[in-house]
């Protein structure tokens, strides 16, 4: 080995260690910007317009969830209540919680509905039957809803930034991880519970109208 | 430390593969794709709970039921009523699109004043107060210069409340000048006041028929009442009845009837001559009626005989004797055997000696106020205001003959003659109308001779239209005073043509008005009310919605809680008297002969300048009567009709190879009314020498969805006017085409 080889073969590892170095950096970095950054900046966090105790309510009512979110005559459900249901009940200040009290003065007396932000809602292609799968299914709503009926706040509305929808249709795992059933609403999720329940995922159009 | 280009690309190589290993392009694939199915302006309807409010559509005559299905207060769907009389739950394309129109551009959302020209489409909005004072200063200035009959008011139909009220103002102003839009009616309406006694409209009781002879009406391209005639199609094929459509070119009507008949268009009463000539000849004739309820038969019958020549009735109907023979013998074998006319949908009144001679054809059945056959129908008397009380003014008005010339020494047997008041006006020595009201119809579009029509509306100094959406009358127009859409107020829908039983519906509101609209009868009410004396006094309701309690009175409780009023005693139609001099059916009375002596006149320009003969068609894929096409209908339409903004010319391979023209070449199609360049389309199922073009498009409204897409068939066409009736009976004309 001559005296100018062994130079460049040293330029050359000291090359080789630079180039590996902007590897990493560029993978490390990549990584920290895809599983930390870009979640961050996809969501943004929304309150509702009024933090609501579904605990309590839970407790005052004889029917359960379909207390008020029931279903109509024509099978169809009636999601989140309207005004109408809860003047029934909150046409004046019933108790001493500053939300409730908030809640007749700007909405109630207002005659205004509430804007409410609702965590389960799909793009308008998505058809959903609330009354094949409650009624005829017999399924449980915590099922894909989670918990939702013992909490004592509403918790926080993260939106996609891009889709506008809430963060709990992908779930809380921005990998899409899923330790409850409830974590997601994406198709392969329907998908997965449907070809348990019924041997197969069921055709396009059986959701998508 | 220095980034060399090595080392640059390594780092480009982490960050790719830091990145695949992250959620970050899986997930924003994903959210894109979500994206895309919510972008802001995707039209959702609002989820919620349906509600459901039966109604009656308005967009053709058919009167069909509807079911209206709103979330909240925004109509999401239309729907057929289940158990309606006339529809049982269907409904056609154009009713099925009404949401289209409530929610579309091409509403008219308030009181409009022309700015421009005519047909610019500038406008200044003007309060309905100023509007309304506007017109009345115009009318007071025609009674004030004893000048009422100066006033002329348009109406697709004569029938309800609105339109009665309308014919109402003009008489009591002094107007003699109140006319119906040409259609079928008028013809039917002639054909039984001559043979059976008037006044009265024609019933067919085709749910009972065993046999369908269809000179050319499109049974199922919108004949009368559509939905109606579709649903009847079908029952007939069900039955196993035969349906034999006689017809130029293979329409849906005839591609879907039993049998076929290619005909020579506008020999159509020839050919019910010569049936009419073999159930005579032969024997195949009810001799019951003949003998016992009708009059001059036998003078018929000898006339008949002696004129009536099979062989040349083949010759110009190019329909073969065997062809005519075998069908008078299976109408005649027929216990109800049900005769019609009245091509595609009807709109022009037609051939009176085809009426005539078809529905002869009835009468040899003796198939007439029976069971299964045709019927008499009295219109149902429940308007009965008081009598107009017409001061000095009125008096003289009205003395003076109608512009048009209908029920006159010229034109005794007509009631309207819409397709005359184009001609009247471009001859006109002096000015005979000052003023135009246009309700519920679109003259300046769909009325044949478009180029007459342009012309003669010059000549009105001012027109009023009151039309909901801007149609070509209402571009054409000076001040537009828009009345709510029909899914926006009450109104009363009498009897659709052709039904057989008299019935009303109740048109009702579905939803509060969207825009600054008024109905037409309020703003007439409030017109006459700023008169003084009789005009304010026959117009004497608050209101129209007052007006239309008080007309129905117990009616209105069952038609609320219905939908409708069903006149169901059959008996008294069936046993409905005839009301002519003799007290019989006429075979041959003074006026029947009288239209015999008529013969068709000759087609404009000659047959070597224009060797072809263009006929329009009707489908019920496109709108042609007072409502164009909406989005949805004109996406429907086939692509051999309508091809991007190209109209298709159907003719014959036979003529298109003497013509060296191939399919989708562009032509220039000219005829001695009007020029336009449109596409060619072979088809087979069009007799040679023959071309038709669709009716219905060519429209200079309609916004993006409309406008500009093909060719309005009436600039084309010319109108040719019955010398008996002076109906309209622009059935074809001649036609060349030229390579462009």
């Amino acid at each position: 080995m001559t005296k100018g080889e062994s130079a460049s073969t040293n330029s050359s590892r000291g090359s080789g260690s630079i180039i590996f170095l902007f590897f990493i950096i560029g993978l490390i970095g990549s990584l920290v910007v895809g599983w930390i950054i870009f979640p961050m900046l996809l969501y943004s966090e929304k309150k509702q317009p009024i933090d609501y105790n579904h605990a309590i309510h839970l407790d005052a009512v004889d029917n359960g969830c379909e207390s008020c979110h029931f279903f109509r005559e024509d099978g169809t459900f009636s999601g989140i209540p309207k005004l109408s249901q809860c003047v029934d009940c909150h046409g004046e200040v019933q108790g001493s919680n500053p939300e409730e009290k908030r809640f007749v003065e700007e909405y109630v007396q207002k005659e205004t509905e509430v804007p409410w932000l609702a965590y389960s809602r799909q793009p308008d292609c998505v058809f959903f039957s609330h009354v094949v799968h409650v009624k005829t299914a017999e399924m449980k709503c915590e099922v894909c809803h989670g918990p939702i009926g013992s909490s004592e706040h509403s918790k926080e509305y993260e939106q996609n930034r891009i889709t506008g929808l809430s963060r709990a249709i992908w779930g809380p795992s921005i990998a899409g991880f899923r330790k409850n059933s409830w974590d997601s609403m994406k198709m392969d999720v329907c998908g997965q519970c449907h070809e348990k329940e019924t041997g197969s995922k069921g055709p396009c159009f059986q959701c998508h109208k | 430390m220095k980034m060399d280009r090595r080392a640059f690309l390594s780092l480009g190589v982490g960050v790719a593969a830091g990145t695949t290993l992250s959620p970050l392009p899986w997930k924003l694939m994903d959210d894109i794709s979500i994206w895309t199915q919510n972008w802001s302006w995707t039209p959702v309807p609002d989820d919620g709970e349906c509600t459901y409010i039966n109604s009656v559509c308005r967009l053709c005559s058919g009167a069909c039921g509807i079911t209206v299905r709103k979330i909240g207060n925004r109509v999401v769907k239309i729907e057929g009523q289940n158990g309606h009389p006339i529809n049982d739950g269907g409904i056609c394309l154009l009713g099925l699109s009404s949401p289209q129109i409530l929610y579309g551009q091409e509403r008219v959302q308030r009181p409009l004043k022309r700015d421009g020209k005519r047909g610019e489409g500038k406008w200044i909005p003007i309060s309905w107060e100023n509007a309304i004072q506007e017109v009345f200063s115009k009318l007071q200035q025609l009674r004030s210069q004893d000048m009422p009959n100066r006033l002329a008011c348009i109406t697709g139909t004569d029938q309800g409340t609105v339109p009665r009220l309308f014919e109402r103002f003009l008489t009591v102003f002094g107007s003699p000048n109140y006319i119906r839009m040409p259609s079928i009616v008028d013809s039917y309406e002639l054909t039984l006041n001559l043979m059976q006694g008037g006044p009265s409209s024609v019933g067919f009781d085709f749910e009972s028929a065993d046999y369908i002879l269809s000179f050319g009406s499109g049974i199922i391209d919108g004949w009368t009442s559509p939905v109606r005639m579709f649903k009847l199609n079908s029952q007939w094929k069900d039955k196993n009845i035969k349906c034999v459509q006689i017809e130029s070119r293979l329409s849906n009507s005839a591609a879907k009837a039993s049998q076929w008949i290619p005909i020579q268009p506008g020999t159509e009463a020839e050919l019910a001559m010569g049936i009419a000539h073999v159930m005579v000849k032969e024997n195949w004739y009810h001799p019951d009626f003949v003998q016992n309820q009708s009059n001059g038969f036998a003078e018929w019958r000898t006339k008949l005989m002696a004129n009536v020549n099979l062989e040349h009735i083949a010759t110009i109907t190019g329909v073969h004797q065997d062809v005519i023979i075998q069908v008078a013998k299976e109408f005649a074998n027929a216990s109800t055997p049900i005769a019609i006319c009245g091509q595609g949908r009807g709109l022009i009144p037609g051939n009176m000696r085809e009426f005539v001679a078809v529905h002869t054809l009835n009468a040899l059945k003796g198939n007439i106020n029976q069971k299964g056959g045709v019927g008499a129908l009295a219109e149902l008397d429940y308007i009965d205001w008081p009598e107009v009380m017409m001061d000095a003014i009125a008096t003289k008005g009205m003395a003076i003959e109608r512009i048009d010339h209908a029920n006159t020494d010229h034109y005794p047997y007509a009631r309207y003659l819409m397709s005359r008041l184009p001609k009247v006006l471009l001859n006109q020595k002096e000015p005979m109308l000052e003023m135009l009201f246009v309700l519920r119809s679109n003259p300046y579009y769909s009325l044949p001779g478009t180029a007459i029509i342009k012309e003669a509306w010059e000549k009105i100094p001012f027109i009023v239209s009151f039309s909901s959406v801007m149609d070509e009358t209402a571009l054409y127009s000076d001040l537009i005073l828009p009345e709510p859409f029909y899914l926006e107020t009450y109104e009363d829908i009498p009897t659709p043509t052709g039904y057989l039983y008299p019935m009303i519906g109740l048109m009702r509101p579905v939803i509060q008005p969207l825009y600054d609209t008024k109905p037409a009868a309020d703003v007439l009410i409030q017109l006459a009310q700023k008169f003084e004396g009789t005009v304010a006094k026959a117009f004497s309701w608050s209101n129209y919605q007052t007006c239309l309690e008080k007309t129905l009175k117990d009616k209105w409780d069952t038609m609320i809680k219905k939908g409708y009023f069903l006149d169901t005693s059959l008996s008294q139609v069936w046993k409905k008297e005839f009301t002519t001099l003799s007290g019989k059916f006429e075979f041959k009375n003074m006026e029947l002969k009288e239209l015999e002596k008529e013969t068709t006149p000759e087609l404009e320009g000659s047959k070597e300048q224009y060797p072809l003969l263009l006929i329009p068609y009707d489908s019920l894929r496109i709108a042609s009567t007072s409502v164009a096409n909406p989005p949805f209908v004109t996406k429907t339409i086939e692509d051999n009709v309508l091809k991007q903004n190209d109209v298709l010319l159907e003719i014959n391979p036979i003529t298109a190879k003497s013509l060296g023209v191939k399919e989708h070449d562009l032509v220039e199609i000219t005829t001695p009314h009007g020029r336009a360049i449109v596409r060619i389309h072979l088809f087979e199922g069009i007799m040679p020498g023959l071309i038709a073009m669709a009716r219905g498009l060519g429209h200079e409204t309609g916004g993006d969805y409309l406008y500009g897409k093909g060719v309005n068939v009436n600039s084309l066409l010319g109108s040719i006017e019955s010398p008996f009736s002076g109906f309209e009976m622009a059935y074809a004309t001649r036609a060349n085409l030229r390579h462009v």
